[in-house]
């Protein structure tokens, strides 16, 4: 084994590119400022600039309202946890509901083919009034009507439908090779949906359905339209008291506090994986 | 399991075969793949399958092995006819091994997984039996040190050993081998015929798909030659090989020598 003495035309090249890596850190560093410098100067010039700065990001109010938001977030963050693992669950029955082909199970997959077209169809909003207000209405003695409770329901319907067609773009993936080797085993058709495509299928599919997982986090707030008393909530009541919107201001502080940390996880996990994309392996083409 | 003779019976030997396929016809749309297609294979016979691409090889095999549906014809294994829809498919698919071109194992399960899926899941194995199998099957493969490996983790020689043990360690009556070296680095090709062999010698009824010449002369008792989705000529890989009698066969062997 020799020993590797750059040659004069490798020092060469590694200082050129050491050049150019200097000269594109300072484009970037420059365009930054500039663009920075920009957007603070409409900002301040605008009219309204000192009155707006008042109403909505008041010091003093911010750290007042902070720790009754806060314990708001909590009740987003259940909410978010609970609904995010049913509707995972329930959207992977769906979406294997969907590839049964047993003639007895026709209603079944005509059933979740409706129940996807209208839930996906319908803005969440819209489900969580309809959800909220209708279903109490029914007076059914058994269902509790707590609005945190019919919120999460409402975030269910609505996204055990997108994530059960992710599944099924999942499971549409798994090459049919796979199903042939292990029919060729043997292995009955519902076997092989468990054992061999289920598995591949949600491998495949992990960072579209973290991606839901995260916007299932920021719609958890959505539940304070019916009066659950979430971060939202909680500004909304502070707001109505004092006229100054700083309670909206930080309850979305608090949203990016936790939404930020974690798109940063998803991303760094799906990097660990290989899926960086077009950024991962092409990125040493000069 | 009957017991295995290890010198082979004379070829196309008279009585009821092991498998016999007749008057099978399957197409797609307009274009007619197998056409009144008749095969037999005894039992311990090796039957290989030649022919250019696009000829039915794979087309057989699968339609054979119930992956495929057939337009009409009959795949009788052990004098039952398979084509007929009341037949369990899922039983008859039990009974024989595919090796597949591009190997197909599961690539979310080690080596060791895919080789005691079927033993649990079709054949009742419990967990401890179906590894035991499993890991002296993948040692009689030279698999014994991958054995919790994951597939990307293996040359593609390895992969489709790791596969033929997959198929081998269900003690199948007929082994379907469609042209599994045709993936395989030049180098990597001899390890995977070299296993072939050997099971030929032990026995093993099969059935196989190749492109691979000198292979064919060693170990079929019967080579046929595919075209136009008929057995356009067939016999002792003496004669169809070394003597063909039909221009198109002559015609494809000379293409290959070329």
């Amino acid at each position: 084994m020799t020993t590797w003495q750059p040659s004069e035309r490798a020092l060469q090249r590694a200082a050129y590119r050491a050049g150019r890596r200097r000269r594109s850190f300072g484009v970037a560093l420059l365009s930054t400022v500039v663009v920075a410098a920009l957007a603070w100067w409409v900002l301040v010039t605008s009219p309204g600039w000192e009155r707006a700065r008042e109403t909505f990001f008041d010091p003093a109010e911010f750290t007042d309202v902070l720790p009754g938001i806060a314990e708001g977030l909590w009740l987003n963050l259940r909410v978010w946890l609970i609904a995010g693992a049913v509707s995972l669950v329930l959207g992977l029955l769906l979406a294997i509901a969907r590839t049964t082909t047993a003639p007895a199970l026709f209603p079944l997959r005509a059933a979740v083919v409706g129940y996807v077209d209208i839930f996906r169809g319908v803005p969440v909003l819209l489900v969580l009034l309809l959800v909220g207000f209708g279903l109490p209405a029914l007076r059914l003695p058994w269902l509790p009507n707590q609005a945190a409770f019919l919120g999460s329901l409402a975030l269910v319907l609505t996204y055990s439908a997108y994530l059960s067609e992710i599944f099924r773009a999942g499971i549409e993936s798994v090459h049919p090779s796979q199903v042939a080797a292990a029919r060729a085993l043997g292995l009955t058709r519902g076997q092989t949906t468990r054992r061999v495509v289920v598995p591949q299928a949600v491998r495949n599919v992990v960072p579209a359905l973290l991606n839901m997982v995260v916007a299932l986090q920021k719609d958890s707030g959505l539940i304070s339209v019916l009066g659950a008393v979430d971060a939202i909530r909680v500004a909304e009541i502070a707001v109505t008291g004092s006229y100054n919107f700083t309670p909206y201001v930080a309850a979305g502080f608090l949203f990016l506090l936790v939404s930020v940390p974690l798109t940063r996880a998803v991303d760094a996990y799906n990097a660990r994986r290989g899926w960086r994309g077009a950024r991962g392996a092409a990125v040493g083409i000069r | 399991m009957s017991t295995r003779s290890t010198t082979a019976p004379p070829p196309s030997s008279s009585g009821s075969p092991l498998l016999r396929v007749s008057g099978l016809r399957k197409s797609f749309g307009d274009h007619v793949v197998l056409d009144d297609l008749d095969l037999e294979v005894a039992e311990h016979g090796c039957v290989v399958l030649i022919g250019a691409s696009g000829s039915g090889k794979s087309t057989l095999l699968r339609a054979i092995d119930l992956l495929e549906e057939v337009d009409d014809g009959s795949i009788e294994l052990r004098g039952v006819d398979l084509a007929d829809p009341w037949v369990d498919a899922d039983a008859a698919r039990a009974r024989m091994g595919m090796v597949f071109q591009a190997y197909n194992l599961f690539g979310h399960m080690s080596v060791l997984d895919n080789v005691t899926l079927a033993p649990r899941l079709v054949h009742g194995r419990d967990k401890r039996e179906a590894e035991a199998a499993a890991v002296e099957m993948l040692t009689r493969v030279g698999l014994a040190d991958k054995i919790r490996a994951y597939p990307d983790q293996l040359s593609g020689g390895q992969q489709q050993r790791a596969a033929i043990a997959r198929a081998l360690v269900n003690d199948p009556e007929l082994l379907l081998l469609d042209e599994v070296t045709s993936a395989l680095d030049p180098e990597l090709v001899g390890e995977v015929l070299e296993l072939l062999a050997e099971l030929r010698r032990e026995g093993m009824t099969m059935l196989i798909a190749t492109h691979e010449m000198a292979f064919a002369r060693d170990v079929a008792d019967q080579v046929c030659f595919l075209h136009e989705g008929r057995v356009h000529e067939s016999g002792t890989p003496a004669q169809v090989l070394g003597g063909p009698q039909r221009t198109r066969t002559r015609e494809f062997l000379a293409r290959l020598h070329a």
